[in-house]
């Protein structure tokens, strides 16, 4: 009886609760709410201390730079700054600011915000030093020895040495500025109540669920045309691909490419494709490691080079490198493995970025002339070794483990015999940066654009540090490095540019390397939606973008 | 009984300090680093000794231990290195998720399973009884994931009539109070808010039911089966009492014993979180948040989901004990 009672009563208050919703909440004037499906939560939203796509991919929405990238493209242009003047030493930059600019917490943005959006993440005596870790500012950054204010609209970025990269850098999110009165409001938990001077202002985050954000209408360009953008997770690329053929959003990332062919058949989708700022390749461990004692991030004199835990002799061979790069059959992985939405790469970064050496020939496929150079080279039977294949999908990689599979039994024909040896992602990256591996898949995504993004953290001699390295070959040539540490000081571009390609065409004849591809970065819309464009460095920019 | 209820809790104390010390010792002790995957692929060693002192992650793993333990037992379960949140503010934003999705996901497998045993029982080896149990077999079977996918292609897709993820309809106003969005849709009185929750709760919750529905459709058949061979059954119906009195009113009761502790078991499973349903339907439960933590090396965050999990795990079964004594009054705690 009692608890007749108690239905009868939570009965009869779902059913009041539930009329209570036939009256019409909905707004007479019909926002346009653009829900955009992503693969993950953001960790953090202060774009200077994250390192993952999610949280950038939110930030770039809320937060500006003094420079911004070119629409499409990894050129700058001005944004928050409105000029700039470089020392002719090339160690001071004096920025003018944009004026009459608000924070989303009506403060106005100035030379202070400058720089207290940069001293917090090099300075360690700075009060907002202890709230973050700045990842990106010890790797891209450590060059910028200060900032300082020269008055209310003007600041200067000094230097330690000359930077070539170090402009296209200042468009990456690491160093958006902030509200610093916002920074002060939250403190600690300013990540999480994110205030810039983006296009639209932050509303709610709803971990693993949603973020929204909606339109600033004091943007100093004026109010974007979307009133509101809504980050919704989707970690499952099917549920995603189900939700926008439901209608339940209007936008997605990382399509998987299987399903292309259905989304192309599809008359209220579109996939937007365009070239990615990445590359996959096969590193063959080189042997040569260095401990970065003084930690500079340079090889000295006084750090001897020393032999990788992974060191493998038959890799030191060249001839045995080329026969590698003759063995694999690119082309089909591209084709099979990529499922066609990407690039074969003959050189280590993607074809669009200054500098890159179209004159290079790449290895073909060719198992006889492979078979040949391993004979050559003293290697008549082959070889047996282990081949270490990453675990996880990367943007620049979708499926490690066929491709490995599929290295393995081009490596067979040739009679080189490769194990295949897999382990947790970040043991994967900490063991083949402490250089373990004789050989091992590994790719790259680049951070702001710049050549030297790829050429100096992959592949120079300086990046051989156990423990650490960026370049997971352990290849060392002198020449190399030479040419990318006096690229990175070059302001003239064409000497920039001749100095990669030189590089390039050295990289390319000792073959440290297999470069497989350039993968495609894909999006999918809904019809109605216009206006968004694909940049290469993979950051969402929906200012422009507009829904009919 | 009270003794008995203070007594189990007290025991809860050391199954909490077993659980979180093989916990602490098995992430520590498996490959990996949250400091690396925090920073990316390109952190400097000045950076990575930097915060892994910050964390005290360079402290030996019994100091750790200690420390953990003792900012435990004043409330404090640490801070999430990789998203930098307070522990209890992760697992509290999720939690209330996953209870909902648990609790209607368990209604539909008491509603239907329990029908479905009893029906089974009652009419054994009849057509309803095959199909009962080939129903359960293909429920037991049916990979969650792909469960997960049909429902979603069938009634969101192809028919249009449910949503296909997500807690509620975005666009919809609605206020947060308690984190339990039934609840909360409630007290606010938004009705459009709670037809859309309940909406959404109906995929996920059948695809996570479905295991259990089976399984409990499963059990309360052959419990039935067995009480309703005892002698207590066959004097019942010599005394003229109708069928339909002798299993309803005596049967089914004497039958719930097994079928209580399949619920139990079950429910403290489902309030793990279901990293599956989580996923498909993209529900911000715990069973995402603490998957996502182990492929981090998140240590706090695993430790201190693992530790609510325990807690959890350790409530349910009281629970389901003392349930026992309403079921069956033999069963006496003194």
């Amino acid at each position: 009886m009692k608890a007749g009672v108690l239905a009868t009563i939570i009965c009869g208050l779902l059913l009041a609760v539930s009329l209570s919703g036939c009256t019409d909440t909905t707004p007479q004037v019909k926002e346009k709410v653009l829900i955009f499906g992503c693969a993950g939560d953001a960790d953090k939203l202060d774009p200077a201390d994250v390192t993952d796509g999610e949280s950038t991919a939110r930030t770039d929405s809320i937060f500006e730079g003094l420079v911004e990238y070119k629409s499409g493209s990894a050129e700058i242009q001005p944004c928050l700054a409105t000029s700039w003047v470089t020392s002719t030493d090339g160690q001071n930059i004096t920025f003018t600011l944009r004026q009459g600019v608000k924070f989303h917490d009506n403060t106005t943005f100035n030379a202070d915000a400058v720089v207290f959006s940069f001293e917090r993440q090099y300075n360690s005596s700075h009060p907002y030093n202890q709230y973050g870790e700045w990842a990106y500012w010890g790797y891209m950054f450590s060059d910028i020895r200060k900032v300082e204010k020269i008055d209310e609209y003007t600041v200067k970025i000094v230097l330690s040495r000359p930077n070539a990269a170090i402009m296209t850098s200042l468009a990456m999110f690491t160093v958006a500025i902030v509200s610093p009165t916002n920074a002060a409001l939250w403190e600690e938990d300013a990540f999480k109540h994110p205030c810039g001077t983006g296009p639209f202002k932050f509303v709610e985050w709803v971990k693993d669920d949603h973020i929204t954000v909606e339109a600033f209408d004091d943007y100093w360009r004026g109010a974007p045309k979307l009133d509101k953008v809504i980050y919704r997770v989707i970690t499952d690329p099917s549920s995603r691909l189900l939700a926008i053929q439901a209608g339940e959003i209007h936008g997605m990332e990382y399509p998987d490419p299987a399903s292309f062919d259905s989304i192309e058949a599809d008359a209220d989708l579109k996939l937007q494709t365009a070239p990615g700022m990445n590359v996959g390749y096969l590193a063959m461990n080189n042997g040569y490691g260095y401990n970065d004692t003084n930690r500079n991030g340079m090889h000295d004199q006084d750090e001897p080079w020393v032999k990788t835990p992974g060191y493998f002799e038959p890799f030191t061979n060249k001839s045995v490198r080329q026969a590698v790069n003759y063995a694999i059959n690119k082309t089909s992985i591209v084709e099979n493995l990529y499922k066609g939405t990407a690039i074969v790469a003959k050189n280590g970064m993607p074809p669009f970025m200054l500098g890159w050496n179209a004159d290079v020939i790449d290895y073909p496929y060719n198992p006889a002339k492979a078979r040949e150079l391993l004979t050559e080279a003293g290697y008549p039977n082959g070889f047996n070794t282990t081949f270490w294949v990453m675990p996880v999908s990367r943007p620049y990689m979708f499926d490690p483990s066929k491709i490995g599979e599929a290295i393995q039994s081009y490596l067979q024909d040739v009679n080189i015999h490769v194990e295949i040896y897999q382990i947790d992602w970040s043991t994967y990256l900490a063991k083949t940066q402490a250089g373990e591996h004789p050989m091992c898949l590994l790719g790259w995504t680049g951070d702001n654009g710049d050549p030297d993004n790829f050429m100096n953290v992959l592949y120079g001699a300086n990046q051989c540090t156990l423990g650490t390295a960026g370049n997971v070959a352990f290849y060392n040539n002198t020449e190399v490095q030479d040419l990318l540490s006096a690229a990175l000081q070059t302001y003239d571009i064409n000497e920039r540019a001749r100095l990669y390609e030189e590089a390039q065409v050295l990289i390319h004849e000792d073959a440290p390397f297999v470069y497989l591809a350039h993968a495609n970065q894909n999006l999918v819309f809904a019809k109605n939606i216009q206006g968004f464009v694909l940049n290469p460095t993979a950051r969402y920019f929906f200012y422009p973008v507009d829904m009919t | 009984m009270k003794w008995y209820i203070i007594k189990r809790l007290l025991q809860i104390i050391p199954v909490i300090l077993g659980v979180t010390l093989i916990a602490f010792a098995l992430i520590h002790l498996a490959p990996g680093d949250p400091v690396r995957t925090m920073l990316g692929q390109h952190a400097t060693q000045q950076e990575i000794e930097d915060i892994r002192a910050k964390y005290g992650l360079d402290q030996p793993l019994y100091v750790q231990y200690f420390i953990w333990l003792g900012d435990v037992l004043q409330g404090d379960l640490g801070r999430s290195i990789l998203s930098h949140e307070q522990v209890t503010t992760e697992i509290a934003s999720r939690f209330p998720n996953t209870i909902e999705l648990a609790i209607a996901a368990m209604l539909f497998a008491i509603l239907i399973g329990v029908v479905a045993g009893i029906i089974s029982a009652t009419k054994q080896y009849s057509v309803a009884d095959y199909s009962v149990m080939g129903l359960a077999l293909f429920g037991i079977s049916m990979p969650v994931f792909w469960l997960g996918i049909m429902l979603m292609m069938i009634f969101g897709v192809f028919l249009g009539w449910l949503p296909i993820g997500g807690r509620i309809d975005l666009l919809l106003p609605f206020q947060r109070i308690t984190g339990f969005m039934v609840i909360d849709s409630i007290i606010t009185l938004n009705g459009t808010a709670l037809i859309s929750v309940i909406r959404h709760l109906l995929l996920p919750a059948i695809a996570l039911g479905t295991i259990p529905m089976a399984i409990i459709a499963r059990t309360t058949r052959s419990s039935m089966l067995e009480v309703l061979r005892q002698d207590f059954i066959r004097t019942e119906r010599a005394k003229g009492l109708s069928e339909r009195k002798v299993i309803y009113k005596h049967a089914i009761r004497n039958a719930m014993v097994p079928v209580v502790t399949v619920i139990g078991l079950n429910f403290g499973l489902l309030l793990s979180g279901a990293i599956l349903t989580e996923t498909v339907f993209s529900w911000p439960g715990v069973g995402r948040l603490v998957v996502d933590a182990v492929y981090a090396r998140d240590y706090p965050l695993v430790i201190g989901c693992i530790l609510v999990f325990a807690l959890v795990f350790v409530i349910v079964n009281l629970i389901t004990d003392i349930l026992y004594t309403y079921i069956d009054p033999r069963i006496h705690y003194d």
